[in-house]
């Protein structure tokens, strides 16, 4: 079978690097980033850290030379999203497309250009340290399921799940993949813009009950909107939250938005809370503290 | 009438030296330096005035000798050591307070029993050095009673403060005009001190969903919400004060801004303090007021 990533960062990497191990699989990589991509092709991708992995999927950042894949995995930001499914779909007409992005509205943007999508959430992260080689921090679990308004068939949804298994990236295929990816969501959209406001690690927003209050009432709205869709979690974000405090877990972890803030780049808000807010609006559930969270970081973003 | 300016920046320094063209004027200052440079160069104004005039500095309240106004002009967090300074002397003098927020003439009167006059500034200014202050906004300074303070008094003081080229009117109940203030600071100021962003116009912006105005409205109307359980008919639309503010054309940098950049201990107790313990004490909600108290809090804990 052939995959293709498409959005070879950090998190791209892992599964390029990882399903290239395997014989029955041939991977492509696209990515804009010529540097990353020319070493690739070079000298392969390499992975570093949580596990030490050499692949040689095939890199390319013109889209006009991918050719027919079973599998797209967008792993893009989540505002790169739409531009980059546009410029590949051609090569999954025949094909499914996963995402494995952060936040809500990515399996949207993909269905508007290919016919069979999966919805995806991935818990592994790691970091590009220089092109051609990502630093592997944390293992994880991965979480496919169909996409319902254009739905991957069952069989490929696990095809994929299996071939990612093997690769060494273990994924799971579900019925309703929508539990983990609120999960993820809820935990996201209620820490990381608070730590990009304050500038404070995860464990000293968890250490400050005024402030931890503020995160369960976000948390507490994420769940309104998910319990409104009639979405199960799998898990309560508070627990992850809590679980994330402790010192040997991630209480001196920078949230991404609060690096992202740092170097001035464009935050994935509107893909957290903004899309807690649509579908919150969508459902008549009232999301006032992810409104103003939203507003906030939206203003950061426009000081620079 | 001799006046004691307590604290010369640039609202003080904007008293001092206005009002030292018609009466006497000492001034207090924290630094050493800063009183010699005032003694030895007087205080020059410019801007929407330009004059220079003679003024008594000291460092040390004990080389003061007696006055019958003092006007202490510290920020905020400051009135607490300026009241403490003054405390057990100048039995014949009026203090009055001109800070942001609420809660200064409190702090003032666990110092002392002289009579009090509450004050709200308008007016602004840029000190260029510890003797230049620029004249930037010729707004109102409006002034009350606080206790049993005569009426009489306050009028008194109204008018040496218009003799001497400033605005000012004397108000027999000054909470409207005070509260006023108080829900635009809040807003206006916690706002611009967690996104990075001067007074602009991205605060009256409604267009979009997560356009800015669509917060410092939400802000505005818990405000008036808590105004309006604790009795207080509002003198301003705070919203309106806000609009008008943004046309004015110069971005102003609320001073909370300033001091979030510079990492310095900002006013955010007894502003948005203030209005928050003003909701619980009359049992209004007042979430998002009381979510940008928090995040400044804990902006000010990241320092560390």
């Amino acid at each position: 079978m052939r995959v293709c990533v498409v959005g070879c960062g950090a998190v791209g990497s892992l599964f390029a690097a990882n399903l290239a191990q395997l014989d029955d699989v041939e991977v492509w990589a696209y990515d804009l980033a010529y540097s990353h991509v020319d070493a690739i092709n070079r000298t392969g991708l390499r992975l570093s850290g949580a596990g030490d992995v050499t692949g040689h999927p095939r890199a390319t950042a013109d889209a006009s030379e991918l050719p027919a894949c079973d599998f797209g995995i967008v792993a893009t930001k989540a505002m790169h999203t739409s531009a980059a499914i546009a410029a590949t779909a051609h090569a999954f007409a025949d094909g499914c497309v996963a995402t494995v992005q952060n936040g809500l509205g990515n399996e949207e943007a993909i269905a508007e250009h290919v016919p069979r999508v999966i919805r995806g959430t991935t818990f592994p992260a790691g970091k590009i340290v220089a092109p051609g080689h990502v630093q592997w921090d944390v293992k994880g679990e991965t979480t496919f399921g169909p996409f319902e308004p254009k739905p991957a068939p069952p069989e490929e949804v696990a095809r994929l799940a299996d071939a990612c298994t093997r690769g060494g990236m273990p994924a799971n295929a579900v019925a309703d993949a929508r539990g983990p990816q609120w999960r993820k969501v809820i935990f996201n959209a209620s820490t990381n813009p608070i730590g990009a406001l304050t500038g404070l690690t995860h464990g000293r927003v968890c250490d400050d009950p005024p402030l931890r209050a503020l995160v369960s009432a976000l948390v507490d709205e994420g769940k309104s909107v998910a319990s409104a869709q009639g979405i199960e979690l799998d898990a309560d974000p508070e627990d992850l939250i809590d679980h994330a405090a402790r010192p040997d877990v991630a209480y001196d972890h920078k949230a991404s938005m609060l690096q992202d803030v740092e170097a001035r780049r464009p935050t994935e808000i509107d893909y957290l809370n903004g899309g807690i807010v649509r579908f919150g609006d969508e459902h008549g559930v009232p999301t006032p503290h992810n409104r103003a969270i939203w507003s906030l970081v939206r203003g950061l973003e426009r000081s620079w | 009438m001799r006046v004691c300016v307590v604290g010369a920046g640039s609202i003080g320094s904007l008293f001092a030296a206005h009002l030292a063209t018609v009466t006497d004027v000492l001034v207090l200052t924290r630094r050493p330096e800063h009183a010699r440079a005032l003694n030895d160069h007087g205080l020059q104004v410019s801007g929407r005035h330009d004059f220079t005039v003679r003024v008594t500095a000291a460092a040390d309240a004990r080389d003061l000798p007696d006055f019958d106004l003092g006007i202490l002009a510290t920020k905020a967090n400051g009135v607490d050591a300026a009241a403490s300074e003054l405390g057990g002397r100048f039995p014949e003098a009026t203090l009055m307070t001109v800070q942001n927020g609420l809660g200064a003439e409190e702090i003032v009167r666990t110092h002392g029993e002289w009579p009090l006059i509450s004050g709200v500034t308008f007016m602004s200014g840029t000190k260029h050095t510890d003797a230049h202050v620029e004249y930037i906004l010729d707004t109102p300074t409006w002034i009350g009673p606080y206790g049993d303070t005569p009426f009489e008094r306050v009028e008194a003081v109204a008018r040496l403060l218009v003799d001497s080229g400033l605005k000012a009117e004397a108000l027999p109940d000054l909470r409207p005009a005070q509260w006023s203030k108080l829900i635009f600071n809040a807003t206006v100021n916690g706002v611009a001190a967690l996104t990075g962003l001067p007074h602009d116009a991205h605060f009256a912006a409604e267009g979009e969903l997560a356009d800015l105005g669509h917060l410092v409205h939400e802000l505005v109307e818990e405000g008036r919400r808590v105004a309006a359980a604790a009795g207080v008919e509002l003198h301003d639309d705070p919203w309106e004060m806000n609009v008008l503010a943004t046309k004015r054309g110069s971005a102003h940098y609320p001073s909370m801004l300033e001091d979030v950049e510079a990492r310095r201990p900002t006013e955010v107790e007894l502003i948005n303090g203030a209005l928050v313990r003003e909701a619980a004490r009359h049992g209004v909600e007042a979430p998002l007021q009381t979510a940008i108290y928090r995040l400044v809090k804990a902006r000010e804990a990241s320092y560390s």
